[in-house]
């Protein structure tokens, strides 16, 4: 039996890599820290992440020449320049010390042959001679949209061993977790956030953490798009969902959604962008490589964004295998032989195995695009905390840090993770030393309320009304229906009506049981409302947004426009309003300046102003929209110019 | 074997347990539902489709839905097995469904592994015991390939829990170490990162809690989702105990 008020120095809300790894940095401050989890940590979602994780180490010999600043190059371009170029910087700079903090944390990563190795690059086997002198050091594998071989891996587990051994010393510390907990409303004061109120999995009892210091680590809101994506059943965006029932913290770039080229047809399980880059093949019905007519000098590691459209213009053509779950294409392993698919591609082989009963060595694999990860999140500035809110942070996926922009790169944000962890995990340390925990009991006691009677709300529902599960069915069905991978105007204004209609239906549905405990329904039916409010934001925000640029492509408005919409979109949604508010700040300051990311569309609609006049006052003008004031002064990790000497 | 791609032709049973502990009305019984097979179905696509159409009190675990997350162990006809990777043509008209034994049940389906590994981990200590803090100045230590693969074998272990629930020795005694357990004290005793000599490990495997315990019976390694070679894991141990033990006599 839980106290209904617990106090804590740290609240971290997610068990996964982000939220573990920060919470190891408070827990070795000394702090007293508190993770609440939906599941056991080690079965989040980040034990999910297969490939690869990028880290700038230049082990081996396609890596040759490779550093912090060519990695910040790729992130950049694979952004179309919507990332914050500090970030990217900080981001490239600390990945290869995080890479080898988990070595010595006991990650088993892939390791450096010597000698004569066997690889196949853009459909040629070729043998390479690794150096004798890097035997042993960690091995790195292609991926989409990168200049080097640059991700590190663990056979296709990586994500899975990153986990483990974060989650050991998590253990170790003797860090307290709280699995099958959920948090459900921050407590806030409108300026300053206290913790959190939680609702237990177990009993569906709430309770109260008053924290110094709240971090949301709670990924990505895949689900939104229902069955579409790869994202496990937890991702449900309920930490962006607290954060924007504050009705001050803004969300950044909600519209920015990445559809993964590979997922499995048609369960949408994630096949890894590791296949391609380890040599696979996408063919179309008449096993036809489209993909080297479409990007010549990328192939099939073009970035995703570009990858999944190409797939998706090839399906609208008619090359797609026609199935009754609709069309797919196809992934083809068979030349990377069986020896390589059973070790360093395992869990594909299996995944093949086990739910398509298909060997890889010998079958085409069936594959479609389907959401997969979310660019968008919390709003943060580079200390990951949130804007307008002292006290509370976010690190992750959940966050918008915001080293992806308008599309991440493969192996970037299992590594920014563990990166970000330990950047934002030092800050919310250094915060809490200087806080103390001065908060009114009230102010918990009257969350926790606000929680229990929006649960005691839906119990007491009673007649007839829709189901939670038809109106979550048909939110997947808009979502990825006319918010997907290529949109118009008119489609997202039909998806913005049909979403509002989805609100007004969620207030009338009623719960079939009203079992005691945590009542499977009732705790999905708690999550949906907040759901349908990432869906609106999410859909508004790309009809709003007039351009096309990474992940978000607009059939009728096609061109990248830097002149008008080199900015990001931040959303917020007051207290007891029935809409939300957007506004625009400038992406950060800018180094490298936008130009051709080297696949995709060369055509762009030019910056009207200089850089210098887009640089001018900028960290002001996001000061007033909200981004709090930082440790180090912004822009003082921008290494300006030490991209020219490469380009 | 039918064909994954079939279905739809047959009429299924489910017959699921289920007791909620948090309801004093709700004692331990069998429930029985039906519906129609499809292509493709999956214990977490029929389960989903019960609760949601059928039952909405039905509690049961599952998030990655793709066999690598571990959440979703369940006796599926009398045997551990992961509900995700589960596929209904390959299983007869009539399924029977229990919640894993040893660990404490949360509900129907639904059973808590995460404190079971949790307190695995603790009593085992498993984690790299180093004998260095990390320098974040230096480049990685090196480490040979071939030995990189044998820790990512034991690694790969996903902590279902179907093994425990399918031991003999872990069903009657709480303090076993468990075949996850034990794959995972040898995991960390072959990676030369761990700094804890053969001495140290005798004390945390060799005995009746620890590799001693094993009957032999092996359901785990037949259980296993991962197919980990846990025959050749106690054999490992079993060797490395001898080791030590002779040693300990200094001979």
């Amino acid at each position: 039996m839980t106290s209904d008020l617990i106090s804590t120095d740290v609240l971290i809300i997610g068990g996964g890599l982000a939220g573990e790894r920060c919470a190891i940095e408070a827990a070795a401050a000394g702090q007293d820290v508190l993770i609440l989890s939906l599941v056991p940590p080690r079965r989040s979602h980040s034990c999910a992440a297969q490939g690869g994780m990028q880290a700038a180490l230049g082990n081996c010999v396609k890596a040759e020449g490779d550093n912090p600043t060519v990695h910040f190059l790729d992130t950049v371009r694979g952004s179309d320049w919507g990332a914050d170029q500090e970030v990217a910087r900080i981001f490239t700079e600390e990945a290869p010390v995080a890479v080898r903090e988990l070595a010595h944390l006991g990650v088993p990563w892939t390791r450096v042959r010597g000698g004569k190795n066997s690889y196949v690059i853009k459909g040629e086997r070729v043998e390479i001679e690794e150096s004798a002198e890097n035997d042993g050091l960690i091995m790195h594998r292609d991926f989409g949209g990168t200049a080097k071989w640059r991700a590190c891996y663990a056979a296709a587990a990586t994500g899975h061993a990153a986990l483990y051994a974060v989650d050991s010393e998590v253990v170790r510390l003797g860090i307290t977790v709280r699995d099958r907990t959920e948090a459900v409303e921050l407590i806030h004061d409108g300026n300053r956030c206290w913790g959190a109120v939680a609702r237990c999995l177990r009993t569906g009892r709430h309770f109260s953490v008053v924290a110094k210091a709240t971090v949301i680590a709670t990924g990505g809101y895949g689900r939104i798009y229902g069955q579409y994506t790869t994202n496990a059943t937890i991702n449900e965006g309920m930490g962006a969902v607290i954060a924007l029932n504050t009705g001050v913290v803004p969300l950044g770039n909600m519209e920015a959604v990445q559809f993964h080229p590979t997922a499995l047809a048609p369960s949408n399980i994630l096949v890894t962008e590791g296949c391609r880059g380890d040599g696979a093949y996408l063919l179309d019905k008449d096993l036809h490589r489209f993909m080297v007519d479409a990007e010549p000098a990328k192939q099939e590691l073009a970035s995703r964004d570009v990858v999944s459209r190409h797939m998706k213009q090839r399906m609208r053509d008619g090359k797609g295998v026609d199935t009754p779950y609709g069309p797919h294409l196809w992934l083809d392993l068979r030349h990377l032989g069986e020896q390589h698919l059973t070790t360093k591609l395992r869990e594909v082989w299996e995944i093949c195995r086990d739910f398509v009963g298909l060997d890889p060595a010998r079958d085409l694999i069936p594959v479609q695009p389907t959401q997969h990860y979310s660019m968008g999140g919390v709003r943060v500035n580079k200390d990951g905390q949130a804007y307008n809110m002292a006290g509370l942070f976010a690190a992750g996926e959940a966050a918008c840090w915001d080293m992806h922009g308008f599309n991440r790169l493969g192996g970037n944000s299992l590594a920014e993770t563990v990166v970000a962890g330990r950047i934002v995990g030092r800050r919310v340390a250094e915060f809490v030393a200087t806080s103390s925990l001065d908060v009114p009991t009230s102010l918990a006691f009257s969350a926790k309320s606000t929680a229990e009677q929006r649960a005691a709300e839906w119990l007491g529902r009673s007649g007839s009304g829709p189901s939670v599960y038809d109106i979550r069915n048909a939110m997947g069905e808009t979502m990825m229906g006319k918010v997907g991978i290529f949109r118009t105007g008119q489609e997202l204004a039909e998806a913005v009506g049909e979403i509002e209609n989805l609100l007004a239906e969620c207030d009338r549905a009623v719960l079939r049981s009203k079992v005691p405990g945590m009542n499977p329904e009732l705790t999905f039916a708690l999550r949906l409302k907040g759901m349908l409010r990432l869906a609106l934001v999410t859909a508004k925000g790309a009809l709003l947004r007039t351009e096309s640029r990474g992940a978000h492509y607009r059939s009728d408005y096609p061109l990248r426009n830097d002149a008008e919409w080199l900015n990001r979109t931040l959303v917020r949604w007051a207290v007891d309003t029935p809409e939300p508010t957007f506004s625009y700040e400038p992406v950060g300051e800018i180094d490298l300046p936008p130009g051709h990311r080297g696949y995709g569309s060369d055509e762009r609609v030019e910056m009207r102003e200089t850089l210098e006049q887009y640089n001018e006052g900028v960290y002001d003008r996001q000061a007033a929209h909200g981004r709090l004031a930082t440790t180090e002064a912004p822009g003082s990790r921008l290494r300006r110019g030490a991209w020219k000497e490469l380009v | 074997m039918r064909s994954k791609e079939t279905g739809g032709a047959r009429r299924l049973r489910f017959e699921i347990f289920r007791y909620n502990p948090e309801d004093p009305g709700s004692e331990p019984h069998m429930q029985a539902y039906e519906f129609d097979e499809a292509p493709y179905m999956s214990l977490f696509i029929a389960l989903n489709q019960i609760r949601e159409t059928q039952d909405p009190s039905l509690q049961f675990d599952f998030a990655c839905r793709s066999a690598i997350c571990g959440s979703c162990g369940m006796m599926v006809n009398g045997r551990p097995a992961l509900g995700c990777r589960t596929l209904t043509s390959d299983l007869p008209d009539v399924v029977r469904l229990h919640p894993l034994p040893v660990f404490k049940l949360i509900g129907d389906l639904s059973v808590d592994t995460g404190t079971w590994f949790r307190e695995m981990v603790e009593k085992s200590e498993a984690w790299i015991h180093a004998e260095e803090a990390f320098d974040p100045n230096a480049q990685e230590a090196r480490m040979n390939d071939d030995l990189a693969q044998a820790i990512y074998e034991g690694e790969r272990c996903i902590e279902c829990g179907c093994c425990v629930a399918s031991c003999g020795v872990a069903n009657v005694n709480a303090s076993f170490a468990g075949p996850a357990g034990l794959n995972r004290i040898a995991r960390f005793m072959m990676d030369p990162r761990d700094s804890r000599s053969d001495a140290d490990w005798f004390e945390v495997v060799s005995n009746s809690d620890g590799v001693f315990g094993c009957l032999g019976m092996m359901a785990c390694h037949d259980v296993c989702p991962k197919e980990l070679p846990l025959l050749e894991v106690y054999a490992y141990l079993r060797r490395k105990s001898l080791a030590a033990a002779f040693a300990d006599r200094g001979d």
